[in-house]
């Protein structure tokens, strides 16, 4: 299977800022990459410099297999960018802004107005075509957006922190939208900082954090890192969470006195559901709900770059550089 | 125009897709490229132009405020100091000097804001001319400059200012004028590129208040302490003034010096300067955004 985008040992600094630390990335063709990292973990320079908008000061980058710095021109003909900011004129109407960009990309000036419709119409904006665009609600502006990387069918489409400020109503038009797009033959690599929304549109993610790349992998792969599933339990009475939570046993238990949650490893799935729901009967506490679960990427990446100490994340960066496979990449190495 | 014509060069086929986009066609030579530098620049104008429509009322204000400027140097102030002769025909040729150098504010403002925009980034993730962003901006201002060349030409004739010199000249002189106005669309560019941000802007603005009273707009340079009327007569917009009283055979300030002889000179010099230094830097600054 062919790569559209290499990232190899990649660093760019700004100033005394490494923001980009050796850098590993490979995303497959046709397949939704997630590259998901809190901020300023340098999701957002990555993409900068993937889509020929930023140098990088060391290392090799390629995308639909053109090295980005000696063949940008070729690179951007291949390339939709969404970025974190609306990238439209704000006073020019929503057509009018997908005419120019298709007539920059040279389409001709017949082509780029039928092409400005067909999108305003597959994106829902056709109503709102003529609107000045700073009159569009964010949810609007983005679909926009989209459709403005999408007027020459791109090879590899970047979206950087797509549902970034939007309402919930706003994120689920959004992740319609990317979710029509797979199956296209294209490649789209998505920077998160949300969990969900890696988990509910990558194939692949890799966890970023201060510049490089901590761990790779499908969705699955990285919540078993974690160490198996969990179990959820849910008590009538929250006065009775420590109680319960030493009964559920070992340090690895999180308490939620909010949600009145216990959380606890399960890595015997049905095994320690029979053993929870009996250990809490005979101490007499009362259990709203117990559920066995997967755990999330959430708990994937506090597990992964959370620790306080640092050990985990000086041994995976300090000794790991290529990160291209789940087997092989760094998060072995902290796991 | 040439955009239509360059399209057939292109002949790869279209991404697959299960609906037919069209693919952005690669370049077919040496003059594909000129061509689509040319259509590119002619979008990035009529991007200009669009959002001119798209905002009228800040269109008539930017026209109004030199009108205003004039109107209240003529009758409050009461400029032409110094001067032989009727100050109103003074101060007109000395007004159009003033309202070109100005521009440097509106083109660094103009810049700023597209560069604080995402807008740019799109541009400059896309396949297009990478001058034609600065072309447009510079159609669009030059545009702007010939329309407040003549809505001020029309409010100085109705306050009683005349050309003397027949049509020839005074084209002449807006020539000069729109010179200057290009001059410093430059340095506008530069310094938004430089500075980039809106604090700068104002700035900008509040210093170009003195470099332009430090001129002979106003007030004959004779009328002024002898060293600072030497600095004034060498100002690049008081050559552009003086050359235009000249050629609009207006009342001048006739000082004897050698900057006042050769006025006209210096008023095609000092711009074209201007343009050799603030060009090729504004240019290099922009194509190495993100370096």
């Amino acid at each position: 299977m062919t790569e559209a985008i290499v990232m190899d040992g990649v660093h760019k600094r700004y100033g005394e800022k490494r923001a980009l630390d050796g850098l590993d990335l490979a995303v497959r063709s046709g397949t939704v990459h997630g590259v998901l990292g809190p901020n300023g973990a340098g999701k957002t320079t990555a993409v900068r410099i993937m889509s020929t908008l930023l140098r990088h000061d060391a290392g090799r980058v390629t995308v639909a297999g053109l090295d980005v710095r000696e063949r940008a021109a070729e690179v951007r003909r291949r390339i939709g960018l969404l970025g974190q900011h609306a990238a439209l004129d704000e006073k020019l109407g929503g057509r009018q802004n997908l005419e120019m960009f298709g007539r920059l990309y040279h389409l001709g000036a017949r082509r780029a107005g039928s092409r400005a419709d067909e999108l305003l119409e597959r994106f829902g904006l056709a109503d709102a075509g003529r609107k000045a665009v700073e009159r569009y609600s964010g949810g609007m502006r983005r679909r926009l957006d989209l459709a403005a990387s999408l007027i020459t069918d791109p090879d590899v489409l970047f979206l950087d922190e797509p549902t970034t400020g939007l309402d919930p109503r706003g994120r689920t038009e959004v992740w319609e939208a990317v979710r029509s797009l797979v199956g296209g033959g294209a490649t789209v690599l998505l920077t998160t900082q949300y969990l969900e929304e890696a988990d509910q549109l990558a194939d692949r993610i890799s966890l970023i954090d201060g510049g490089r790349a901590v761990a790779e992998g499908t969705p699955d792969e990285l919540k078993s890192r974690v160490g198996g599933d969990r179990i959820d339990v849910v008590l009538r009475d929250a006065s009775r969470l420590a109680e319960a939570g030493a009964l559920l046993g070992g340090d690895d238990v999180t308490l939620d006195p909010d949600r009145r949650l216990i959380g606890a490893p399960a890595p015997d799935r049905m095994a320690a559901l029979t053993r929870t729901v009996r250990a809490l009967e005979e101490a007499g506490i009362e259990a709203e709900d117990v559920a066995v679960r997967r755990p999330t990427l959430d708990e994937v990446f506090l597990f992964l770059t959370g620790r306080p100490d640092g050990e985990r994340r000086t041994g995976a960066g300090g000794t790991a550089r290529t990160g291209r496979t789940a087997e092989n990449g760094p998060a072995e190495v902290a796991a | 125009m040439s955009a239509t014509a360059t399209t057939a060069s292109g002949g790869t086929p279209p991404a697959p897709g299960p609906h037919r986009a069209p693919a952005a066609p690669e370049p077919g030579g040496a003059a594909s490229r000129l061509g689509w530098a040319a259509a590119d620049s002619w979008t990035m104008t009529r991007r200009e132009l669009a959002r001119w429509a798209r905002q009228p009322v800040a269109v008539v204000v930017n026209l109004a405020f030199p009108v205003m400027l004039l109107l209240m140097f003529t009758y409050l102030v009461g400029g032409g100091r110094g001067v032989d002769g009727d100050p109103t025909a003074y101060l007109v040729p000395g007004m159009l000097a003033l309202t070109m150098a100005f521009g440097l504010e509106s083109t660094m403002l103009a810049v700023t804001q597209d560069l604080g925009k995402g807008v740019i980034d799109r541009f400059r993730s896309m396949p297009m001319a990478p001058g034609a962003v600065l072309v447009g901006r510079s159609a669009a201002d030059m545009l702007q400059s010939v329309a407040a060349l003549a809505v001020m030409t029309g409010v100085g004739y109705a306050v009683g200012w005349r050309w003397h010199h027949g049509p020839t000249a005074a084209l002449g002189a807006m020539g000069l004028l729109l010179l200057l106005r290009f001059a410093m669309l430059w340095v506008g560019i530069h310094l938004a590129l430089v500075a980039g941000r809106p604090e700068m802007v104002s700035a900008v603005q509040i210093l170009v208040w003195p470099v332009g009273f430090l001129s002979n707009v106003f007030a004959a340079p004779g009328s002024m302490p002898a060293w600072l009327g030497a600095v004034v007569e060498w100002n690049p917009m008081s050559a552009t003034a003086t050359a235009v009283r000249d050629l609009f055979g207006n009342p001048g300030a006739t000082s004897g010096s050698w900057a006042a002889e050769h006025a006209g000179l210096l008023a095609v010099l000092w711009p074209t300067a201007i343009i050799a230094v603030f060009f090729p830097l504004a240019v290099r600054r922009f194509t190495r955004i993100g370096r």
